[in-house]
């Protein structure tokens, strides 16, 4: 089933703060991941590849880049006459001069948009999440449940941010509201992925307001388990949460791994991103590259060895470089090595410089820096 | 009637090219994939858009449904516009019945009305089957400046092989005073690339002139060309110097190919001022094993590399399994080769699989002298376990192990 009565609503600052290094110039979503993609890429990707064709998107702070990357939405085709991709900057009125602070506040700034839109389900989700999940198998689990809400969780080992679970009974019903667990530990975690109807939101967001809310998963969610019907639905596959620089980079690797690929690249639900023109990847004779994703574009004449290059990246001659996440435009000088390392944007290794974090630690160098 | 345009391009895509066998039996010439993830198409429309041309007619003829799906509503190229953009031309019925383009000026004639909607200055005449970066907009400032009233660009070839092209004797201040068609001794090494400026209003009087002509065959070079000269027309010679191949046969094909692995060759796909845009699918980086080498070759996304790579260009989404060889090879879109499977100086077409210990294609070296010359295997053909193909030749069917020879 296409599930064009669907809305969708991505957060893209959501989480910021988990991954500061990466997001001080920009949003969860336009993180860069995967060699080509921003993290959003994956949200927006499952939203259409569902049938789904109006999609807002929430912003706060530092958005340019992902107004950038985004721009009319047309690598999503959502680029349209009737409906397509909503940009949702902070709205601000007359008595709050501020962007807003928690989940319940953005989506109070989005209520116009929730109101005039005329789909009769919102789906809501985060962009530190990474999966290619089918909505649509998502959204008909939530109306055979005949859930109020529907809540994606993944089982595995729980994220360091917000560590939660719940419990369900046999039928899936959650019957405990959301509690803190050890986040060494497996569990059920939510994905902060819902389904529910849109009237219900905005009555939710109301509610919320009104009772002075700023959680919508502990407050909303956590204070209706008797009221409403809420559901979970099992994500598998590849589902990953960034919660740190740490797993960003242990998530980033896994790439390397063919199933893990072949799970989140998935031929019949294709992640879409803006394209960028670039000529194939080329290698040099006396270059060696093995065990790593090259994107197009770059040019290796060194070594490479269970790296993720992105767009554009040149590996100079007699450099060596391991275990690392080398982003677009970045330039690893002749005979300079690097190991165990996340370079954004635009870095620059001096030929002969010796870089090395751990992996259990990995240095991360900030846009457009010269090593 | 569209705003006045100064000069509209119009992109002859309709050919065959034969001599391309069994690459062309279900596509156009100008959609023949090329250098990893283009098509040859996408060198002129890449062309014009960066001349800052953005009104393109694309007259197509012969299996126009993949070009046609391919050039799409040109957004690739910026050619989706309110005004101008990318239109696709094909032959059409007219009231006093419908014929097929006769011949390279017979196309641009029946679309005389298409060309008059712009109104332009300048028309600009390409074809679809050279691989070169050009700024077309020199040419035309050339023309003006020269107040021709038809500019060809030539290229200086090497003498030895000046006889296989079309030549001009250039005068000092850059006319044409004669013209050669592919002489046996050649009294020059200008050589038209199949570029032409010309004034609309000149170019339109020639047209229907020579369609009068009963016994014309319609073509630029060999009736409205030698017509304009032989009136007195301004007829002037623009020099370009770089990269420029005219891949219309498998050997220049595959060249063309190698050439890009070649950082001396003066063809540079990565330059940002001048990027050559193409259809993108949407895919993953490429993936190369831990036990895959790769040496000097191109490689594209959604590739997966096991095996060993040398002197080859890849496109999208091509699998080379654990101890397959492929060298001094161009693999399109899709393709597999199997485990152990060998392929060398071969071009392997889309959606094609090479079976695990196939061997398809011969070194030089391996074969007789005369024998040699690149194998090519058809689009989603399947070559059987252990099954060889020689050097030289076109596969477009399935081979089995046991119908091998």
């Amino acid at each position: 089933m296409r599930v064009n009565n669907v809305v969708g609503i991505i957060y893209s600052n959501s989480y910021d703060f988990a991954l500061s290094e990466l997001t001080s110039l920009r949003t969860m979503g336009s993180v860069p991941f995967g060699g080509r993609y921003r993290l959003i890429d994956f949200a927006l990707s499952e939203m259409v590849n569902s049938g789904i064709t109006k999609v807002g998107v929430i912003t706060k702070s530092n958005y340019r880049s992902l107004m950038d990357h985004l721009g009319t939405g047309k690598p999503w085709d959502l680029a349209r006459r009737m409906n397509g991709m909503f940009i949702l900057p902070p709205f601000s009125n007359a008595d709050s001069h501020r962007a807003y602070n928690n989940r319940i506040e953005a989506l109070t700034g989005t209520l116009d948009f929730i109101r005039n839109s005329k789909e009769d389900y919102v789906v809501m989700c985060d962009c530190n999440v990474v999966c290619n999940i089918d909505f649509a198998k998502l959204f008909n689990a939530h109306l055979q449940t005949g859930a109020d809400i529907t809540i994606a969780y993944h089982h595995g080992k729980t994220p360091g941010v917000e560590p939660l679970t719940f419990e369900f009974d046999e039928n899936g019903r959650i019957n405990r509201a959301p509690y803190t667990v050890d986040n060494a530990e497996d569990s059920d975690y939510p994905l902060n992925i819902y389904v529910l109807r849109r009237s219900l939101l905005e009555r939710l967001i109301n509610e919320a307001n009104s009772l002075n809310y700023t959680s919508f998963l502990c407050d909303v969610i956590g204070r209706n388990i008797e009221r409403l019907k809420i559901y979970g639905y099992e994500a598998t596959g590849f589902v990953r949460v960034v919660d740190s620089l740490q797993s960003y980079f242990d998530i980033s690797l896994e790439l390397l791994d063919k199933d893990n690929r072949k799970a989140l690249f998935h031929p019949d639900r294709p992640v879409f991103t803006k394209v960028r023109d670039n000529e194939p990847a080329f290698y040099a004779l006396g270059s060696s590259a093995v065990n790593s994703l090259v994107a197009d574009g770059c040019k290796i004449y060194g070594t490479v060895e269970n790296c993720i290059l992105f767009m554009d990246v040149v590996i100079a001659k007699n450099a060596v470089v391991k275990n690392s996440i080398i982003m677009q435009d970045s330039y690893i000088g002749e005979g300079a090595r690097a190991e165990n390392v996340i370079f954004d944007k635009g870095v620059t290794l001096k030929p002969g410089k010796v870089l090395c974090g751990a992996s259990d630690y990995p240095v991360c160098v900030g846009k457009n820096i010269t090593v | 009637m569209a705003n006045k345009t100064e000069c509209v391009a119009m992109l002859l895509a309709g050919g065959q090219g034969s001599r391309l066998g069994i690459l062309t039996k279900n596509i156009a010439k100008p959609a023949v994939p090329y250098g990893g993830k283009y098509r040859i198409i996408d060198f002129p429309l890449s062309n014009c858009v960066n001349s800052g041309i953005y009104t393109v007619g694309v007259l197509t003829q012969y299996q126009p449904l993949e070009l046609n799906d391919y050039i799409g509503n040109g957004e690739p190229w910026d050619l989706d516009r309110t005004q101008g953009g990318v239109h696709i031309l094909s032959p059409y019925q007219q009231i006093k019945g419908s014929e097929w383009y006769k011949g390279t000026a017979n196309a641009i004639y029946q679309n005389i009305n298409f060309i008059d909607r712009y109104d332009p200055e300048y028309v600009l005449v390409l074809s679809g089957d050279h691989i070169y970066k050009m700024d077309y907009s020199k040419m035309i400032s050339f023309h003006k400046e020269k107040q021709a009233d038809c500019t060809i660009a030539m290229l200086e070839v090497p003498w030895e092989e000046a006889s296989r092209f079309g030549l001009m004797l250039v005068n000092e201040d850059g006319s044409i005073s004669e013209f050669e068609e592919k002489p046996k001794e050649p009294r020059s090494n200008k050589a038209s690339m199949g570029v032409y400026v010309f004034t609309w209003e000149k170019l339109r009087r020639y047209l229907i002139e020579d369609e009068n002509k009963k016994d014309s065959s319609n073509d630029f070079g060999k009736d409205v060309i030698p017509a304009m000269h032989s009136d007195g027309q301004r007829m002037f010679a623009y020099q370009f110097d770089g990269y420029w191949k005219d891949v219309g046969t498998i050997g220049s094909l595959w060249d063309a190919n190698l050439d890009l692995l070649n950082p001396k060759i003066g063809l540079d796909l990565s330059d940002d001022s001048w990027r050559i845009y193409s259809r993108n699918p949407s895919l993953p980086p490429h993936y190369v094993a831990p036990a895959a080498t790769v040496q000097s070759s191109m490689i594209t996304e959604g590739c997966e590399i096991e095996g060993h790579v040398d002197f080859s260009v890849l496109f999208a989404n091509v699998t080379i399994e654990k101890d397959a060889l492929v060298q001094y090879s161009i693999i399109m879109p899709g393709a597999v080769i199997k485990k152990g499977a060998v392929v060398q100086y071969s071009i392997i077409a889309e959606n094609t699989v090479v079976e695990e210990n196939a061997v398809v294609g011969q070194c030089p070296e391996d074969t007789k002298p005369g024998d040699w010359g690149v194998a090519v295997v058809g689009e989603s053909v399947r070559i059987g376990k252990g099954v060889h193909i020689k050097a030289n030749t076109m596969t477009d069917k399935d081979v089995e192990p046991s119908t091998a020879g």
